[in-house]
């Protein structure tokens, strides 16, 4: 889908361009995996739109389309997305064929679909592959968390973090690391965030006990579910200007596409998974994971679009 | 509609220097200063300042410091209280001077 919507800041290409600044490629050493569309949440400032009524999800053959990637070449990182992961009814295959060869493997989980029938398999699993468990966790406060992500997960949030605290998930010296993830309620950007790391492990441990290993804080891309919303609420354009005004050349080194292949849940492949949102190929190209004899080489242009300025606004997104 | 403040503004707040440089330089470095990380977090200096802000009813001030404590991880319960605290001192303060009433209408009446 692309915005009909009058251009409010210059286009991310002119901008670059005007700069003398390109978007190249260097080694790609993450891999990420996207499987599918399909969440039990449906979350506001969600890019992909996923939730409940989403049929979207990698198939058995794509998941060993994706397995076999992972063999063939070597990546340091794997990042497991979604939806919600866990609904995939192939995720222990997938997170079973991806370990084990020294890539650091990453599930993205919103906490609440970690609960879900079935679930302790996956679990298991995890702790035994030391899947690093990098969660969301959008506020320390009920209401704000609420508004973005639906009634009642924020307890559930809760129980579900001191679960895996139990587990050793986030506990010092246990291997197991469980990262959070702290995306604002609405149309403001994150800023420091060491100070709301800090906030976030005193009052977590003070009120309920939880650790976590490192917290991260991004700006919503203002792509599907988010960009309808700043739409409507009248906070499209001030959101743009306000990200396009933060934009920082210096971010552009550490941005996630430089390094990633992303692959969607059916087996498309994107340079990041924002590009996914919009069905922008990898360099601007439609290939699917069964095409692609080698990983793209360092040098090659990376696709941008307009939601590429959240990426580059402030520290960056990495 | 025409108004005395407009939200655009703003962003041109700098621009109050153009006719007196070094005066403005002196009060943003400051500005600046008092607003850094010191034995207060920048996120409890901008709560005070969205109070102060509503104390002395400034619309520029209440715009910029909502942003700002937003982007410092505040969340409206706690943006919500800092105003009542504002409230409390506003109010406290009129009724406190109603000492001086009580004091002047006794020396002036039976």
């Amino acid at each position: 889908m692309t915005s009909k919507l009058p251009q409010m800041v210059e286009p991310f290409s002119q901008s670059l361009k005007s700069r003398g600044l390109s978007l190249t490629r260097l080694k790609s050493t993450v891999l990420q995996i996207n499987v599918g569309l399909l969440c039990n949440l449906a979350c506001r400032h969600c890019h992909l739109e996923a939730g409940p009524a989403r049929q979207e999800i990698m198939s058995a053959d794509t998941v060993s389309q994706v397995v076999e990637l992972s063999k063939r070449f070597s990546f340091g990182v794997i990042d497991v997305t979604g939806g919600a992961p866990e609904m995939n009814p192939h995720i222990l295959d997938l997170l079973g064929g991806l370990s084990g060869r020294g890539a650091r493997v990453m599930l993205r989980s919103n906490l609440t679909a970690m609960d879900g029938p079935g679930r302790e398999q996956l679990i298991d699993l995890c702790l035994d592959k030391k899947v690093v468990i990098v969660a969301s966790f959008p506020a320390l406060n009920e209401t704000q968390a609420e508004s973005q992500r639906g009634k009642g997960i924020f307890l559930k949030s809760i129980e579900v973090l001191q679960r895996l605290n139990g587990l050793g998930y986030g506990k010092t010296g246990s291997g197991l690391e469980l990262n959070l993830v702290s995306n604002p309620a609405g149309a403001f950007i994150p800023n420091n965030q060491s100070q709301l790391e800090d906030r976030f492990r005193q009052i977590l441990m003070n009120k309920w006990g939880i650790e976590f290993n490192q917290l991260f804080s991004f700006a919503n891309v203002p792509l599907g579910r988010f960009k309808k919303w700043l739409v409507a609420s009248g906070n499209y354009v001030s959101y743009m200007e306000k990200l396009a005004h933060s934009q920082n050349p210096c971010a552009l080194d550490g941005v996630m596409c430089r390094s990633l292949i992303s692959v969607g849940w059916d087996g498309y492949l994107y340079d990041c998974d924002f590009n996914q949102a919009i069905g922008l190929g990898l360099g601007g190209q439609q290939i699917h994971i069964s095409e692609l004899e080698e990983l793209p080489v360092p040098g090659l242009e990376i696709a941008v679009s307009d939601h590429c300025y959240a990426c580059t606004a402030g520290s960056g997104f990495t | 509609m025409e108004s005395y403040y407009q939200p655009e503004d703003l962003p041109k707040f700098a621009e109050i220097g153009q006719e007196a440089p070094e005066l403005a330089k002196k009060f943003f470095d400051y500005y600046n200063a008092v607003f850094a990380e010191g034995e207060l977090s920048e996120r409890e200096k901008s709560l005070i300042a969205l109070a102060v802000a509503h104390a002395v009813q400034c619309p520029y001030c209440i715009d910029a410091y909502t942003q700002t404590c937003l982007e410092k991880g505040s969340n409206k319960a706690e943006m919500t209280e800092a105003i009542h605290v504002a409230t409390a001192i506003r109010g406290g303060a009129s009724l406190v001077h109603g000492l001086q009433m009580r004091n002047t209408a006794q020396k002036l009446s039976f």
